[in-house]
């Protein structure tokens, strides 16, 4: 698309020749790259409570961050006002970290053709608002009538479009046009005059609002809510020590991205602060796992045409049977490791450094059934839902913790047990995968990513895992 | 401050029968140097203008950076539009005008002796405070960095009940973060001075020692057998831990009864070594302001005394929801409903020096670290990974990481055997030293 068409063009007038004159503005103190980041983004918010839409928000945000790489440093600022005078002083700001004269050339912008992986005819935020109010309406309803003993019924609904336009001294222009949505039911059950217990389903993607009458309705989200609160009322206190644990599919990849995704980012290797460092081609993981991050998947909520650096997202892989075969890299680690940008740079806003992140990690499926690999577990802990997890990337402990688990005796399914943390090293647990199943299932599409004060959209999945040996944090 | 009045005067023009306006202005300054030498300069700033509307009993709420007038326009229209799809809420309204107000008296929130630095000298503080850190041990050889950094701001509210008020804020602080190697052992860790006025802030030699010092002693770091054992969080630790007792008393879980502690007002929840004060009328301190984000001025609250709680903490549409008076505790971004925040949320200092509460336990865990988001405020389950030091015979023996540690908040207040001496403000949430007398303890 050519700029005059683009969003920015046609809305703020944008042109090659203003994009060209900042960036010469920045680099005018010398620097090795520069480059502009505008965005433009309207967010919603419609929320339900005690069957009352208390909450409904409407944001406009919009700014440039300008950007200077002089070796290993980095100099930003940023402008929430797009006149040319303001674009011009952020300008000279980020060109503070320079010194000396600039080694670039610069000729014209070559047009960057990313993927067209959501497609989104009509972006949710142009919709009419009463049909979004719906949604959560239908969500409240359907918790409230899906069993007695619910008592609180908090739905939310959020969607944001969020125009990008990128412009690279390297010649670089990309833009994009990126639709979000989600819808998550937070419910409260029960018994009498028990403990109330908390469930929680969302979902979504970079998907137009057919998506929660075709693929995900609010009556799915609502149901399943319940169903994690209500299991929980019968739950014992959960186990403590090492032990056997098999994780369901789906959401209980968020394994993956603390154990072991966190610390491929390049950015902590150039450093040589992560676990991971210096150990391309070493065994971290049991010959049966594979693990990809990929931004190439359609509709996805973690998923890019292009990343925040104007690079087309791809398919990386990190470890390929056991063996570590990759980091995630940005512009600034692609060129100080002298090696390629795998369309991993990332960033909140307008507002915020790039840094290398992940997409959509998961873990390739296996050949175990599912149900043979409970079977073949004597005792342990089977971990259907997990809340958040962290990881401190330098010794590699991690932690995550499951929101919905159960005892496995005699390798039979059997009691649900209370939340409890797991905790283990990232270059050391997958080595204790036992098994694979073959059902590979990517989460529902709710996760956010946080790093460095920096929140980002994520994905991640895996298939139905067996780990010999992991510390559960109970009490029992 | 114009600007916000003129707001809640549109907003009432075109249909809102009451209106209330945030604006808030910030700049950002931000130095990082790694490995003896700068490698991030970060200066900007950015506005944002809020708005919340009722209809009746129906709100709506939009936000915009531009501050334009068409961008106001847009903001004030968006609104009312929502407020027309949203459903009569009984208990929507602004607080009584006889509750507005603002703290007259000087809040030392903002000097300007932060900008007399100049970005040569933030970078040099920077520079020092990782060198500090390079040069306390022959094992710390890496680092991932040290950030000097500088904020600005100031916050704008009015509504249609005849508040307008404004403040500014300053802050600084300086961090280091070093990474230390022992064989196959890399740990990082560390520490961090943050002050509203730059001559409150520690020095760059005393912030890189301490951050050094953590980092060193993680070395070498094992896991313990899963046992039963009395647990010492240090002040850092200490303070999520309090962070969770103001989700359990905020006034949103309470009307939601999402709380372990709804319900439980005049009975005792914690032994007697807790006393847990909300203060937002300190001087200087970062939880300190003249009023809330609804215009109602902040003050001191009691909220747990000697084990008893004794208050919740509520904003005007909590406070109605349970029957109750605003403690001035609403907090927000710009704009939507205001939620619970808190002023400076601490548990109050006790006789013993940490070191005596040390030397006082055979073996037990002495927690600097936990990572993880095990805490369930509804139940009150608390299972979170944790890193610090194993206690032998009262004297640290070795570092332990990769376990867990677990029991029930209600437990967990009930058993503080004791409060360290040693309260110190790094921030708005602060605790002294605090021994549970028995936790699980998860590793082996």
């Amino acid at each position: 698309m050519p700029l005059s068409d683009s969003f920015f063009g046609q809305k703020f007038g944008l042109t090659e020749h203003d994009l060209q004159s900042y960036l010469s503005e920045a680099l005018a103190a010398g620097g090795d790259y520069a480059d502009l980041y505008f965005e433009y983004l309207v967010t919603s918010q419609l929320s339900i409570d005690e069957a009352i839409v208390k909450s409904a928000i409407q944001g406009v945000s919009l700014g440039v961050g300008v950007r200077v790489i002089a070796g290993e440093r980095t100099g930003y600022a940023y402008s929430d006002d797009l006149s040319p005078e303001k674009i011009r002083k952020a300008a000279r700001v980020a060109a503070c970290i320079a010194n000396g004269p600039s080694k670039v050339d610069k000729t014209g912008f070559e047009v960057v053709r990313g993927r067209d992986l959501y497609p989104v005819v009509t972006s949710p935020n142009e919709t009419s608002l009463a049909e979004r109010v719906e949604l959560v309406k239908r969500a409240d309803l359907a918790a409230r009538a899906a069993d007695h003993r619910v008592f609180q019924v908090q739905a939310s609904y959020i969607d944001s479009l969020r125009h990008v336009l990128v412009a690279t001294s390297e010649g670089v222009l990309s833009t994009d046009r990126q639709p979000l949505t989600r819808l998550g039911v937070a419910v409260l059950a029960r018994e009498g005059d028990g403990v109330a217990q908390r469930g929680y389903s969302g979902g979504g993607g970079r998907v137009g609002l057919e998506f929660f009458e075709t693929e995900k309705t609010p009556e799915h989200f609502a149901i399943e809510a319940v169903r994690q609160a209500i299991v929980q009322l019968d739950a014992v206190p959960a186990p403590a020590g090492e032990m056997t644990v098999v994780l369901g599919p789906g959401w209980p990849g968020v394994l993956l991205h603390e154990a072991v995704g966190h610390g491929l980012e390049a950015d902590f290797n150039r450093k040589k602060v992560s676990a991971f460092s210096d150990r391309i081609g070493q065994q971290v993981a049991s010959p049966l796992c594979t693990v990809v991050d990929d931004g190439t998947i359609r509709s996805r909520r973690g998923s890019l045409n292009v990343d925040d650096e104007g690079a087309p997202t791809q398919e990386n892989v990190l470890i390929e049977k056991g063996v570590l075969r990759g980091y995630l890299y940005d512009k600034l680690s692609s060129r100080l490791l002298r090696s390629r940008t795998t369309g991993s740079g990332r960033r909140e806003s307008y507002q915020h450094i790039p840094m290398p992140r992940m997409t959509n990690t998961f873990m390739l499926a296996g050949d175990s059934d599912p149900e043979e690999i409970i079977r073949s577990t004597p005792r342990g802990l089977y971990c259907a839902n997990f809340g958040g997890g962290q990881v401190d990337i330098t010794s590699g402990n991690f932690v995550f913790s499951a929101s919905e688990s159960y005892l496995i005796e005699d390798g039979h399914i059997t009691r649900p047990v209370r939340g409890a943390m797991l905790t283990g090293n990232g270059p050391e647990a997958l080595k204790y995968v036992s098994m694979v199943g073959h059902d590979l299932k990517l989460d529902e599409g709710i996760g956010i990513c946080g790093k460095e004060g920096q929140s980002v959209p994520v994905g991640v999945g895996i298939p139905t895992v067996k780990i010999d040996r992991m510390t559960v944090g109970g009490t029992a | 401050m114009n600007l916000a009045i003129h707001s809640v005067k549109l907003a009432l023009e075109r249909g809102a029968s009451d209106a209330e306006c945030t604006i808030a202005e910030g700049e950002e300054f931000s130095a990082h140097v790694r490995m003896r030498e700068l490698e991030q300069l970060k200066d900007a700033g950015s506005r944002r203008a809020g708005l919340r509307v009722l209809i009746g009993k129906r709100v709506g709420s939009a936000h915009t950076s531009d501050l334009s007038s068409a961008g106001i326009q847009q903001m004030v229209e968006s609104a009312l539009a929502l407020a027309a799809i949203s459903t009569e809420d009984p208990f929507a309204d602004l607080p009584d005008p006889s509750e507005l107000g603002a703290l007259a008296s000087d809040l030392q929130l903002y000097s300007d002796d932060i900008l007399k630095f100049d970005t040569a000298a933030r970078i040099q503080a920077a520079i020092e405070a990782e060198e500090a850190a390079l040069a306390w041990d022959p094992r710390i050889t890496n680092s991932e960095g040290a950030s000097f950094s500088a904020h600005t701001g100031s916050r704008v509210f009015a509504n249609s009940r005849g508040f307008a008020g404004g403040y500014r804020t300053s802050s600084c602080s300086l961090s280091a973060t070093p990474v230390a190697r022992q064989g196959d052992s890399m740990e990082r860790d560390f520490w961090y001075s943050l002050a509203r006025r730059h001559s409150n802030l520690d020095s760059p030699a005393s912030v890189g020692q301490r951050a050094a010092e953590r980092t060193v002693r993680r070395l070498g770091a094992r896991k313990v057998p899963t046992q039963k054992a009395p647990v010492i969080f240090d002040p850092v630790t200490a303070r999520s831990l309090i962070g969770n007792i103001f989700e359990a008393v905020e006034g949103d879980a309470v009307y939601r009864k999402a709380s372990f502690l709804e319900g439980k007002l005049g009975e005792r929840v914690a032994s007697e070594n807790v006393t847990v004060i909300d203060d937002g009328t300190l001087p200087g301190l970062f939880g300190t302001s003249p009023f809330d984000d609804e215009g109602v001025p902040s003050r001191r609250t009691v909220v747990i005394d000697r084990g008893v709680l004794r208050s919740y903490l509520l904003n005007s549409y909590t406070a109605r929801k349970l029957s109750m008076r605003t403690t001035g505790n609403a907090a927000r971004g710009v704009t939507g409903n205001a939620g619970v925040g808190h002023g400076n949320f601490f548990l109050e200092k006790g006789q013993r020096p940490p070191e005596e509460i040390i030397r006082g336990i055979r073996r037990g865990l002495y927690v600097t670290e936990l990572i993880g988001h095990g805490v369930n405020i509804v139940t009150g389950d608390y299972s979170r990974g944790a890193a610090g030091l194993w206690i032998e015979n009262g004297e640290f023996a070795y570092p332990v990481s990769e376990i867990t540690i677990a029991a029930t908040l209600q437990e967990m207040l009930m058993d503080v055997e004791a409060a360290g001496s040693d309260l110190e403000f790094r921030g708005s949430v602060a605790s002294p030293t605090l021994l549970i007398r028995e936790m699980t303890v998860s590793g082996q």
